[in-house]
């Protein structure tokens, strides 16, 4: 875990809404999202599958089919919703790289990997093949590829599954990018290989100071790697704060329902999990309170008709709960 | 645990052709036996033959060696009455929610599937039957003329789960039946599984590869690694004593969801990866990747054998020193 030493910030993301038309009508996929990553840090997204993380993550360098419908996203201070299709093209890859869940069908499988490799450097920094080339192995070397000079002739298809996802971390980091976005990228990994992946990550941030944003829904992956941790709920945020601050000092009835669903290799297997009940809501005609309120223990009768306020914890940590105004009832109270 | 063997397995092996010269050895000689009203968890990663196994034991594939038991008699063999019952009282949980139901069929016809097949209840019957078995899963009634595509993903494997308890079956081979569904729905299946079992004395072979909740659900756990088991122990042993170098490994990978005991974990990095079913490493099938081979594991294939009571582990780090 990189301690973020500097507090430069290099992305700001404020009340980000993004939607899609279908023919049923408009899904809200991401509904008033706001953060901010610093050099050098690796952020988290978690939440489960429809919770509009992915959205989030493909937002910040337009790789959604519609844009923003409101809200900013700055990088170093510049505005980047307002950007056209040619400025964006330009940081694609040079400021920001991102990588995919699924390395198989994220590499063009008749072009060789290097070719692959390489273009973002011809195509940034126009600089000349034999160069790039060169550039590209050590790049390949970098995210441990044994005999990169022999593996840059290759093609995917010769490369196994924790091996590309080394490739797609080579594209994404050849034009050193200050911003690595990755976007489940040990969900199609055996645990083994996982474990190989996160510590690539863990040494390239060492050693090139890219801060990593994360998307996932594995707690243990986070666990592991991420310093801060935003955690989304039905296109919102629920709570953010540091790495310690959601595991052991979280405030929203959803983080904690998520610690307490999953088991722990160290846990004892006499206690019994303890599930979030029902499911997630529609996101067609999302809830107009609080998103999570049909699934909370500590329901009130607020949150069903308005939307909680952010509350700050503290200068790091802040959750969006009913339960953190002080009118609320204390948990035992809510409990008996 | 009343000590009733269910199921044994010996020597089993299922070999897939691929042409002439390659045979994919998919589950290379695997044997354990099942106990009556346990949980065995088979743990592994993709392609170890975790799910051939499962699949060989219910007979959806022929075994290519070794021999099935359940009760005592050969599920090769049986024929007939016997085989019909063997089909009744084993029953199947799948992974993916989402293509293991019919989308032509509705819930009740999914559900009741294996009663019409088996004949098991009149036509009054059956419906009344179905109502029970959503009730008991935690559906309700009116789900019944409803299609699958329209449940989620954790619903659809409450039908599932519904779907293989219609016949009342013994014995449930579930394989994978969390791994699709999101980290706050697996809890409900699992919790689901768990009281099922206590309450019709169910016996599980629980199949999947997330160790951290095969060790919440499993009595005992065998590890898989490319067609054979490695290790096989009581769950908790297999955590606080694990004896095969590819258990430590596999048990170091998995990342706890605590970021303080994660700062102060030491982690075992294998290099490589698994390599291919069809063309395995002579000897020992970790040899390969494991921290502690020696010049004995690329010539002679070690022995299952019981190097503790109750805990069978496959190395020559442990050979001829059982007690």
């Amino acid at each position: 875990m990189a301690e973020a030493t500097t507090k430069e910030l290099l992305l700001e993301v404020d009340d980000l809404h993004v939607s899609f038309p279908t023919k049923r009508g408009e899904v809200q996929a991401v509904r008033g999202v706001s953060f901010s990553l610093s050099k050098g840090e690796t952020l988290a997204i978690v939440g489960e599958s429809g919770c509009g993380k992915s959205v989030t993550a493909q937002s910040l360098i337009r790789l959604v089919s519609t844009p923003p419908k409101s809200g900013s996203i700055r990088y170093k201070g510049e505005e980047l919703t307002t950007k056209t299709e040619k400025q964006m093209q330009k940081l694609r890859g040079l400021e920001m790289g991102m990588i995919f869940q699924d390395p198989m069908t994220s590499l063009n499988p008749v072009i060789t990997v290097g070719e692959q490799i390489r273009e973002g450097l011809l195509r940034h920094h126009k600089m000349p093949k034999e160069e790039a080339t060169k550039e590209s192995i050590e790049m390949l070397r970098l995210v441990g590829i044994a005999d990169p000079d022999k593996r840059m002739k290759q093609y995917p298809h010769q490369f196994s599954g924790g091996m590309r996802q080394r490739l797609m971390i080579a594209m994404a980091l050849v034009c050193k990018p200050d911003i690595l976005i990755a976007d489940e990228p040990t969900t199609a990994l055996d645990v083994t290989i996982q474990a190989q992946i996160i510590e690539l990550f863990q040494e390239i941030q060492r050693k090139t100071g890219v801060a990593i944003i994360i998307i996932t829904h594995d707690l243990g992956v986070v666990a592991q790697i991420a310093d801060r941790i935003c955690v989304m709920y039905a296109g919102k945020i629920a709570e953010t704060g540091t790495s310690y601050e959601v595991f052991k000092e979280h405030r929203h009835p959803y983080t904690e329902g998520i610690l307490k669903s999953v088991p722990r290799m160290d846990g004892n297997r006499d206690v019994p999990l303890i599930p979030v009940p029902g499911t997630p809501p529609n996101l067609m005609n999302p809830p107009v309170g609080c998103p999570f309120y049909m699934r909370c223990d500590y329901a009130m009768k607020v949150c069903k008709e308005v939307a909680p306020p952010r509350t700050d914890c503290n200068e790091s940590h802040y959750v969006h709960c009913w339960l953190q105004d002080e009118r609320a009832p204390s948990i035992q109270q809510l409990h008996s | 645990m009343a000590q009733e063997k269910l199921l044994e397995v010996s020597n089993l092996k299922k070999h897939f052709t691929l042409d002439k010269t390659q045979v994919v050895k998919a589950v290379d000689g695997v044997s354990f036996d099942i106990y009556k009203g346990e949980t065995l968890g088979l743990v592994g990663e993709s392609g170890c033959g975790k799910s051939t196994t499962g699949r060989t034991i219910i007979n959806l594939y022929k075994t290519s060696d070794g021999t099935i038991r359940y009760k005592g008699n050969d599920v090769e063999l049986l024929r007939g009455k016997n085989r019909r019952a063997f089909y009744r009282r084993v029953q199947m949980i799948f992974q993916d929610p989402y293509a293991s139901l019919n989308p032509r069929m509705n819930v009740a016809m999914c559900i009741a599937e294996g009663m019409d097949i088996h004949k098991v209840h009149s036509k009054k019957d059956r419906l009344e039957r179905v109502y029970q078995l959503l009730e008991t899963v935690g559906l309700q009634r009116e789900h019944a003329t409803r299609y699958p595509h329209e449940f989620s993903g954790g619903q659809r494997q409450r039908i599932g789960i519904a779907r293989a308890l219609a016949l009342d079956p013994e014995f449930i081979i579930a394989d994978e039946p969390i791994s699709a569904l999101d980290v706050s729905v697996q809890a409900q299946v699992v919790n689901l599984m768990k009281d099922l079992q206590r309450e019709r004395n169910l016996t599980y072979l629980f199949i999947a590869h997330d160790l951290a909740m095969v060790k919440h659900i499993s009595d005992r756990i065998g590890v898989m690694y490319l067609g054979n088991i490695v290790e096989l122990t009581t769950s908790e042993k297999l955590y606080s004593d694990p004896l095969h170098p590819y258990t430590n490994v596999l048990l170091s990978a998995i990342p706890v969801p605590d970021p303080v005991v994660e700062q102060q974990r030491e982690r075992i990095i294998v290099e490589g990866e698994v390599p291919s079913p069809v063309n395995p490493p002579s000897g020992c099938v970790f040899r390969t990747r494991c921290p502690e081979a020696m010049d004995i594991c690329a010539t002679v294939k070690p022995t299952w054998q019981e190097a503790k009571p109750g805990h069978f582990v496959s190395c020559h780090l442990y050979e001829g020193k059982n007690q």
